[in-house]
């Protein structure tokens, strides 16, 4: 028999996106060390459903941290404990009997909440509408090595590209900026010759889209690096601001897009 | 006219803003490393600090220091705009705040930039008052016999009042508080930072705040120790 856990949760309730929400207290009981936190949300759930109460909302998908769906801030950090992980791969192993967990949902005016946890994450959608792509069509796939790219240039293009576009970096930044995402989905095409064809006009119309949806303002303090479950650095964002500052250059003097 | 719609939408645009103030924090930076260098000059005495004052205020016949503070006062002025402009959309960006707080890696400084930068202002407001816009009448007779302003007479005098120089010590103490996250994003934000360098920028922004820092409350000390005597 697995070790049980007696927890605390104070949980965001709010029925719907206009409603006022509050935080709820609920009591975990005998919840087994190897639950995943998921796991442990659908137990309480279990227990909410007997008792003839609604059961607490949030988003979850593949559980295995790759489809980017999961969300949830646990005790103020999106994706809870642990380095590198989706809330999906957090385990009850990571909390001590009778402790207090405070689940919270990512919280940002461009992510509005839709019920309980859950919020509308369509405004990376909108950004990636954007200039997320590549416009030409490119046929059927061409031989391996046809277009020489070196590993380093490949490696750096597939660590941006690993986003799951999940949002913990809005959630985590003190601003609800979206610079990591807007970044890497930037850079993951901008660093590729097939995606620098029209790597200024992305750059510059994702930017836009980005500061249309009323996501904050960088302050380069780097908390968006600390909660990414893909681990995808803040340096993406350097780049980003270059390339915005050369590619405002270029439209403003030589050329439109 | 085109080129004025550009800079319209750059500004518009969150990364437009950072880069002015990236822009202008780096002349400050710069300015703060020649301001301190010359300030030193005050250990070589009181004939060398006033020569230096005067090749300053005579540097381009007159026109050098008037070029110098119409850029400063251009760049505390963008600094300052782009800022404010910028922490009130950071403000509406999250309106519910989290019940449970919690800071990953993001430092005091860091998060407190606006409310170091507002004290620097007053700061910087108080410091024209006393050295620049209303200065003591002291004079300087040189050996030739020439007269001209006794820099050092009123730099020391200034200090030796206690309570000056320990708001001058505290003010330099959030100057220093302030750079420790400035200096580093500046690199940043201009896109001068990579995986590689990442570390040595930070510790290139600590240790350009620290020497910022000693360097110029040296001075204040000094005067109080009886180091440099009027």
């Amino acid at each position: 028999m697995a070790k049980k856990l007696q927890l605390t949760l104070k949980v965001w309730r709010q029925p719907s996106g206009k409603a006022e929400g509050r935080i709820e207290t609920y009591d975990a009981k005998d919840i087994p060390v190897t639950a995943s936190f998921l796991e442990m949300l659908d137990i309480v759930n279990e227990g909410i459903i007997a008792d003839g109460g609604e059961p607490i909302a949030f988003d979850h998908d593949c559980r295995e941290g790759i489809c980017g769906m999961c969300s949830l801030t646990i005790n103020g950090c999106p994706h809870g404990p642990g380095k590198g992980v989706t809330t999906c791969q957090v385990h009850m192993r990571s909390f001590q009997d009778g402790d207090t967990i405070w689940i919270e949902p990512f919280r940002a005016d461009a992510f509005p909440v839709l019920k309980d946890l859950m919020v509308d994450r369509t405004a990376f959608d909108h950004i990636i509408q954007a200039g997320g792509f590549i416009s030409a069509r490119t046929g059927s796939a061409v031989d391996a090595n046809a277009t020489p790219i070196p590993k380093p240039v490949a490696d750096a293009a597939f660590d941006a590209a690993a986003c799951i576009g999940c949002g913990a970096c809005v959630a985590a930044c003190k601003n609800a900026s979206a610079m990591l995402f807007v970044a890497a989905k930037v850079e993951h095409l901008g660093m590729l010759p097939q995606g620098k064809a029209e790597k200024d006009r992305r750059v510059l119309s994702m930017v836009r889209a980005m500061d249309d949806h009323g996501f904050g303002n960088c302050t380069n303090q780097y908390e968006c690096e600390a909660v990414c479950p893909k681990e995808i650095s803040a340096t993406y964002i350097t780049k980003m601001n270059r390339d915005f500052a050369a590619a405002s250059v270029k439209e403003a003097v030589v050329t439109e897009f | 006219m085109k080129l004025l719609e550009s800079f319209k939408q750059f500004y518009a645009s969150s990364i437009g803003k950072k880069l002015l103030v990236a822009l202008s924090g780096a002349v400050l930076l710069l300015f703060l490393l020649g301001h301190l260098l010359g300030n030193l000059v005050i250990y070589l005495g009181r004939g060398a600090l006033n020569d230096y004052a005067e090749f300053l205020h005579h540097a381009l016949h007159g026109m050098g220091v008037w070029i110098a503070r119409v850029g400063l006062l251009g760049a505390v002025g963008i600094h300052i705009m782009a800022t404010i402009h910028l922490a009130a959309q950071n403000r509406a960006a999250r309106h519910s705040r989290y019940a449970y707080e919690s800071t990953q890696t993001a430092s005091k400084a860091s998060r407190t930039m606006i409310i170091s930068g507002t004290i620097i202002l007053c700061f910087i407001i108080f410091h024209l008052l006393h050295f620049t816009i209303l200065p003591n009448d002291l004079k300087d007779v040189t050996t030739a016999g020439h007269v001209r302003p006794d820099v050092y007479g009123m730099v020391v005098k200034g200090f030796q009042n206690v309570l000056v120089s320990l708001f001058y010590i505290v003010s330099m103490a959030f100057v220093c508080f302030h750079l420790s996250h400035g200096v580093s994003s500046v690199f940043q934000t201009l896109g001068f930072r990579s995986e590689k360098s990442a570390d040595m920028i930070k510790w290139l922004g600590h240790g350009y705040a620290a020497f910022i820092f000693l360097g110029n409350i040296s001075i204040p000390i000094a005067v109080l120790l009886g180091f440099l005597k009027f």
